[in-house]
């Protein structure tokens, strides 16, 4: 087993804690997984990406040259990336803020207004984790039970988030 | 995320490169750190920043390179396990005290997170401070040890491994790494942190000589002669480290008819190329070094005399600095070929499995 992910939006949109929650459960699972970030001048409103691998042995290169499941949380995010999707890959889009969908190729498209199911729960910061739902409803690479374990872990110094980032990913799993 | 806390004995945390190498230095010991801001390798600083007051050692934003460099010196030079960090301008700043700690023997840890040179350059991957790290980036007939770690776990196991040999032999260590390799998060079992380090004590060290004879910590022989045998001295320890070092990784070099030379985070991607290439039936090779100084030389003379057919391939983030390192060893025997590319451009998977293909012919 080989999961190669891209996940890219907005600086803010919480890309890169997404990548690491994602990382962290892949880790608490046993497998090996690797977590690179892009970390140029990426400034809040730039666009921003990390690449990560999740595997059942050893990973020779972090570098994520195709993908296996793009998350594109925005426009430039989906131009970007959807050149790198694999053929029969699956690809999140947050139909929020990406509204050309690229047409004519051979990927899984799933569509979801990650932003609007967050602003509907009352943070639009969480759309990420309503991206994490949609993701592990569809691809049953890390379980949702691992991940419920792992939220209080990841809010310790905000106890007010983890309910409103656990309701965002099952929202998530529910459009997923 | 950033304060994880293992839960269980030995379970993983998940760490940046540049992390594990700060946690690495506070589990094995250090207790005096000082650095100055630089990107790619700002996580160490904050690390410490954060850790190493409850650690009960000493952190310190200097002014400056030079100022950092020569803090770690007077540390060292009170007994102290000491490190800095920065980054290829910032260590340049740093090799007139680096000399110094070499030419007054003391234990440094010195990390480089390499970026993209010459000049200011730019914060992408680099390996083009090959020459300035192994052949003495200062003035003087000194050497550093250098490791280049490849992943996490071993960026935090080397560091551990640096601190012991610098002071077993009384030299700088410089840990060559570069900003794939810092900001790019693994998970790390940290070992040394369940087994606190003892350093011995310091016999030599400046510690207030009240009872007995002082201790002088110099760089400095103005007496006719005596600078020579001081330097006939440390190259007999530099003799002894080349026999005693040496450190490598060999990946399906047995039977391979082409090898693959690259370290640190490039050694990772010719992995993978050598992985798809054998899938294709290509028998390739990798020889990662570990060491960069001493140079596993040894090894690179046990393959040519066990296959003396063989070609390397030297894939490098620089136009060719280690090269020049396989190319003295081989000594013209077998044919050295070169990939590189620098400046913030990465060879990819794709480019080495092209070269290799079009060698093999």
């Amino acid at each position: 087993m080989i999961e190669r992910i891209i996940i890219s939006g907005f600086g803010g949109q919480g890309v890169m804690f997404l990548g690491k929650l994602i990382s962290w459960a892949a880790m608490r699972e046993n497998k090996f997984v690797t977590f690179l970030p892009a970390y140029g001048a990426e400034v809040r409103g730039g666009t921003s990406h990390c690449s990560i691998i999740i595997s059942d042995r050893e990973i020779a290169s972090p570098c994520v040259e195709q993908t296996d499941t793009l998350i594109a949380m925005n426009q430039p995010s989906v131009d970007k990336f959807i050149g790198l999707a694999a053929k029969g890959s699956e690809v999140f889009i947050n139909s929020s803020m990406a509204k050309s969908l690229p047409d004519n190729i051979s990927v899984k498209i799933n569509s979801i207004p990650f932003s609007d199911i967050a602003s509907k729960l009352g943070n639009i910061k969480s759309a990420n984790m309503a991206a994490l739902g949609a993701y592990i409803g569809r691809k049953k690479v890390l379980s949702k039970e691992g991940i419920l374990k792992l939220l209080p872990e990841a809010f310790k110094n905000n106890p007010k988030l983890i309910q409103l980032n656990t309701q965002a990913m099952e929202e998530g799993l529910k459009n997923g | 995320m950033r304060n994880q806390k293992p839960e269980t004995r030995n379970q993983k945390i998940l760490l940046s490169g540049n992390e594990a190498i700060a946690k690495g230095a506070i589990d094995a010991g250090c207790r005096f750190y000082a650095g100055y801001p630089i990107t790619p390798q700002n996580e160490i600083i904050a690390y410490m920043a954060q850790h190493m007051p409850e650690a009960g050692g000493v952190f310190i934003q200097s002014e400056s390179e030079l100022a950092a460099i020569n803090m770690v010196f007077g540390a060292l030079a009170s007994g102290a396990r000491a490190m800095t960090s920065s980054s290829s301008p910032g260590i340049s700043l740093m090799q007139e005290g680096i000399s110094y700690i070499a030419a007054a023997e003391l234990p440094a840890v010195i990390i480089n997170i390499m970026r993209a040179g010459p000049g200011l350059g730019n914060i992408w991957p680099a390996q083009s401070d090959y020459f300035q790290a192994v052949k003495s980036g200062g003035h003087g007939d000194y050497h550093c040890l250098v490791f280049a770690p490849a992943s996490v776990q071993e960026a935090y196991d080397l560091t551990v491994l640096s601190f012991e040999l610098a002071d077993k032999y009384r030299i700088p260590v410089i840990i060559l790494g570069d900003g794939m390799l810092g900001q790019m998060m693994e998970p790390v079992t940290a070992e040394a942190a369940e087994k606190p380090q003892r350093p011995q004590k310091k016999i030599w060290a400046a510690t207030g000589c009240k009872g007995r004879k002082p201790n002088v910590v110099k760089s400095f022989y103005l007496n006719m002669g005596e600078l020579e045998q001081f330097n006939l001295k440390l190259q007999e320890k530099y003799q002894d480290i080349r026999h005693r070092e040496q450190r490598y990784e060999t990946f399906n070099t047995d039977d391979a008819e082409i090898i693959l030379v690259a370290y640190g985070m490039m050694a990772r991607l010719a992995k993978k190329a050598v992985e798809s290439l054998r899938e294709k039936g290509h028998k390739v090779g990798l020889l990662r070094p570990i060491s960069l100084w001493p140079y596993p030389a040894d090894i690179l003379k046990e393959i040519i005399s066990r296959q003396p057919s063989v070609r390397f391939l030297v894939v490098e983030m620089s136009y060719g600095q280690m090269l020049e390192d396989v190319q003295l060893t081989v000594n013209g025997r077998v044919k050295v070929d070169f990939l590189g590319r620098s400046g913030g451009g990465v060879p990819s998977e794709e480019e080495i499995i092209n070269r290799v293909r079009r060698i093999a012919g």
